[in-house]
């Protein structure tokens, strides 16, 4: 069974968020940048997969060289080879043509499952897994909690959480699956397994290589711009609930939940 | 001059943080408090590849460089002293000798195992009576036909009284040089050799989670087979495993100093007094400042220690004064540290409390730091 695990490389979610004085961007000098969490959740069941129904696991990843550092640690956590689209005309990307380069990349390899995170914690757009599935014309399974393929290799069972219920759907392969938390917990890259990965093969590709037009990338070939970014409010202070006991307690807190923040 | 890490180095600081974090210091507290060692964590440790760092694959180990391993016990020992105690340790002394001074066979014996982290083993050199004094051992050994006799104690040494430890190597004086002074070797003892007893010491200020014991050899026999390197050179090969140790030793020193730094700053950001952060404040401000300053060049003489010795060069002098460095910077880092916390720095439930105790034992142990000073005051020719 052979694995493909989409990565992104985003912000550490501990780094302190500035935004840059053109309003549009984050300062990035002193950010610390770390495979996306969703995608760890990729790698992990594609490394899974791999453990029960061998083949190999190959990691595409798309950005600057620095996300060399993030494929080779999900090497080092297991997975076989990888491939860095990188190209300076991909700088500033929107999500559609992200997936374009994603897709090019992988259409030439062999593939029974695809992973991406569900969404990268930057953006927070979840577009990239869905526009790749479309573009490779395989279905999509999105937010996917539970991965079960079948003996045979040629079907996928997976589990969707909806309003407290769980969805189950069952999908031919190829497919393409965006992980959700909740689906595994991945393991940590271990010394040997670092050792290892400086072995292991990763090949660059540029948009040239890819056959695919410079001039459909970039920040001017945006279909979707970015107007401002703010900081998010400041949190407001948390209210302390009232009552001699917890019978009263409860009470106010329910009368609460329903006039003021009108959750019930 | 190149002052960046490898890749392989920054993603094992990644991974170890991570684990770290999430593996060890939800427990520390708790076992610090217990005083017990955890085989939980240990086996965590060992699967994340933590012992035989600096070992060839060949007996199991990982076939990495010093400033790496300096790196893993660093990341380790910024969230607890006691598990980055059992980790340098594990390394330094217990897997340290056996590599360096071992014959094949004893290598072939005992590494693979040391280097999965399924067993630990003891560094015997201290004894009630010799600390500092180290050559002044009081445990002897007596050949008796093609085995050694064994009888003394040893005190302080850590992880020899685990469930794991498979034995120990010890300093003995197996008899008298021509110059009158005694001829000191290092013998390996297996656990559950007939008079041989670890016992688990309790009772410690500090590493409450790491294993500390007194060894016992009442006419303790182990075959001839069982000397480390050639007869006489005991002495010798535990100085040459404390220039190492020391390394390793700065890491922690420098992991704790980085720990304690990380909980002031976050805390100092967030405590309000007179209506604002208490970082505000410049006396606050300038102790976060002299700690960022202090950690910075403990790092650079550290990883310069360590870049020496992975480049075959000589690096006793700095391994000294990485050592004696950093624990005297993590000793300022932890102060400060537990001062900015306040009244709550002074309670268990705050981390620094932890790391304000455990640091006293790096100006201490493998070697204090009135020896490193004779070290560096010898070596730079003063005394």
């Amino acid at each position: 069974m052979n694995i493909i695990v989409c990565l992104k490389q985003v912000p550490d979610t501990e780094s302190q968020i500035k935004i840059g004085s053109d309003g549009v961007s984050i300062v990035t000098d002193d950010i610390k940048w770390v495979m996306n969490p969703y995608d760890e959740f990729g790698v992990e069941e594609a490394l899974k997969l791999k453990e029960k129904f061998g083949g190999e696991v190959t990691v595409v990843g798309l950005g600057p060289k620095r996300v060399t550092e993030s494929i080779r640690t999900a090497l080092a956590m297991g997975a076989d080879k990888g491939v860095l689209v990188t190209d300076d005309a991909l700088e500033g990307s929107d999500a559609l043509a992200t997936a374009k380069a994603i897709a090019a990349a992988i259409k030439d390899l062999e593939y029974d499952v695809i992973f991406t995170g569900q969404r990268g914690v930057d953006d927070d757009q979840g577009l990239v897994g869905a526009a790749v599935a479309e573009l490779l014309d395989i279905p999509q399974l999105s937010l996917i909690t539970k991965v079960e393929v079948a003996e045979d290799g040629n079907t996928v069972k997976v589990e969707r959480p909806i309003e407290g219920e769980t969805l189950v759907i069952e999908s031919s392969l190829p497919a393409l699956i965006t992980a959700q938390k909740g689906l595994n917990e991945p393991r940590y890259a271990s010394l040997p397994g670092i050792m290892k990965a400086k072995k292991k093969p990763l090949e660059e590709k540029s948009l040239g290589d890819l056959g695919l037009d410079a001039s459909e990338f970039g920040a001017d070939a945006r279909k979707l711009k970015i107007l401002e970014l703010t900081p998010p409010p400041a949190r407001e202070a948390g209210k302390i609930v009232e009552g001699e006991t917890p019978q009263e307690k409860a009470a106010e807190l329910a009368k609460l939940l329903h006039e003021e923040a009108k959750v019930l | 001059m190149d002052f960046s890490l490898s890749m392989e180095q920054e993603i094992l600081r990644n991974s170890v943080r991570d684990f770290a974090e999430n593996e060890i210091k939800p427990v520390a507290r708790e076992l610090d408090e217990k005083e017990t060692f955890s085989y939980d964590t240990m086996r965590k440790m060992a699967a994340l590849g933590l012992f035989g760092m600096f070992v060839s694959e060949k007996y199991g180990g990982q076939g990495m460089d010093y400033i790496s391993y300096a790196i893993a016990t660093e990341e380790i020992a910024r969230v607890d002293g006691s598990h980055a105690a059992t980790v340098a340790a594990g390394n330094s002394l217990g897997i340290g000798p056996l590599y360096y001074f071992g014959s094949e066979e004893q290598k072939q014996k005992y590494l693979p195992k040391l280097c999965s982290g399924e067993a630990l083993w003891g560094f015997g050199l201290t004894e009630p009576d010799a600390g500092s004094d180290a050559s002044n051992s009081k445990t002897t050994a007596v050949l008796d036909g093609d085995q050694w006799v064994i009888n003394g104690s040893k005190i302080f040494i850590t992880n020899a009284s685990t469930k794991l430890t498979s034995g120990v190597t010890s300093l003995c004086r197996t008899g008298t040089r021509e110059d009158g002074r005694p001829e000191l070797s290092c013998i390996l003892v297996e656990a559950g050799t007939p008079g041989f007893e670890a016992r688990e010491m309790h009772g410690k200020l500090m590493w409450r989670a790491s294993n500390t014991s007194e060894l016992y050899f009442d006419d303790c026999r182990v075959p001839d087979e069982n000397m480390l390197g050639p007869r006489g050179n005991g002495f010798h090969q535990m100085m040459q495993t404390l220039d190492g140790g020391r390394l390793s030793i700065g890491a922690m020193g420098l992991g704790g100093a980085q720990g304690c730094y990380d909980l002031a700053l976050k805390y100092s950001r967030e405590r309000t007094q007179f209506g604002k952060p208490i970082s505000n404040f410049q006396v606050n401000a300038f102790k976060l400042a002299d700690m960022a300053l202090e950690i910075e060049c403990a790092r650079l003489i550290l990883y310069k220690a360590c870049w020496l010795r992975d480049q075959q060069k000589p690096f006793g002098k700095e391994a000294a004064m990485a050592k004696l460095h950093c624990s005297e910077v993590m000793y300022r880092c932890a102060n400060h540290a537990v001062q900015l916390h306040g009244g709550y720095g002074l309670m268990k439930e705050y981390d620094v409390e932890r790391f304000y105790r455990d640091q006293k034992l790096l100006e201490i142990g493998e070697g204090t730091s009135e020896v490193q000073r004779i070290v560096i005051s010898r070596l730079i020719g003063a005394l």
